[in-house]
């Protein structure tokens, strides 16, 4: 499944998806970033509550498929824009994490 | 990470492979906040570099193009209403005064605030990985001060034994307990 896909079957909204055919394996929770780092596997959707720009630096790091804001958190203005100069897709829910996991779990 | 002496290594680390001779490392706690300073007397950097440290997408290594020590430190302290200040004097301007001083300060009774941790592990295992070089250690609380200066050690030792040698950094670690115990 790709990320457009992924949000299309999960009714979640795009913030940023430079890199939509992208294919998901796979995701991880998790907002100690530091911790995060040096556990979210390559393609995974990475849920997290935090928006800041250090975010965007870990799912670089990570190679995740994409971040999935939990909560509708909004992403800072440094981190949308660093966002969009690496290729990072970005998707928003309401939900909180835990439903947003229940759901992934159904559908990847 | 969820220890600040996690932290605290990491910065260090940094001062040690600015070619620091000497590396301050100090703590001062209140009742309300916690303010670490690591001040080195390396290498020093630039404006320029100072600015793009606290950038997550910057780093001295040539593995990767993400380094987050610093800003990972900055936002630990930004969570609890506190913050993070790097100032630095680069060798090339200041041939005399050279060095890199960061001071990030915590307010303890945010729920966010990340514990302290093994303090005093995080020293053994810089004075460990870093014989050659000196630390000088102090943490400061109300009810009294922990320090260990390694200058001090290799005075005392001379210049025979290594710091890493295994006597010494047990000796080391029962010396820091020690203080822990009677001053915390």
């Amino acid at each position: 499944m790709t990320v457009n896909e992924l949000a299309e079957k999960a009714g979640l909204k795009p913030v940023l998806v430079p890199d939509g055919d992208r294919e998901v394996c796979g995701a991880y929770c998790g907002d100690l970033l530091s911790w995060v780092m040096g556990r979210a596997q390559s393609d995974n959707v990475w849920i997290t509550i935090m928006s800041n720009l250090n975010v965007i630096a870990v799912a670089s790091l990570s190679d995740v498929s994409c971040v999935l804001l939990a909560e509708g958190v909004e992403l800072s203005e440094d981190a949308k824009k660093a966002a969009e100069e690496k290729d990072i897709n970005i998707l928003v829910s309401e939900k909180s994490t835990y439903e947003l996991a229940v759901l992934l779990g159904s559908l990847i | 990470m969820k220890e600040l002496s996690l932290n605290i290594l990491d910065i260090a680390e940094n001062s040690v492979k600015a070619g620091a001779s000497l590396t301050e490392i100090l703590i001062d706690e209140d009742n309300e906040k916690i303010v670490i300073t690591v001040r080195d007397n390396g290498c020093g950097m630039t404006e320029e570099t100072v600015k793009a440290a606290q950038n997550p997408f910057y780093t001295t290594r040539t593995t990767r193009s993400v380094g987050l020590g610093i800003p990972l430190f900055k936002e630990q302290a930004e969570m609890t209403g506190g913050s993070l200040t790097l100032s630095s004097k680069h060798k090339e301007q200041y041939p005399d005064t050279h060095g890199t001083v960061i001071s990030a300060s915590f307010y303890k009774n945010h729920i966010d605030c990340t514990p302290l941790g093994d303090v005093a592990a995080s020293i053994v295992t810089l004075v460990q990985g870093h014989p050659e070089v000196d630390f000088l250690f102090e943490h400061k609380t109300d009810r009294g001060v922990v320090a260990l200066d390694t200058r001090q050690l290799r005075e005392i030792l001379g210049n025979e034994v290594s710091l890493s040698s295994y006597e010494v950094i047990v000796w080391i670690g029962q010396y820091l307990k020690e203080q822990y115990t009677e001053n915390h």
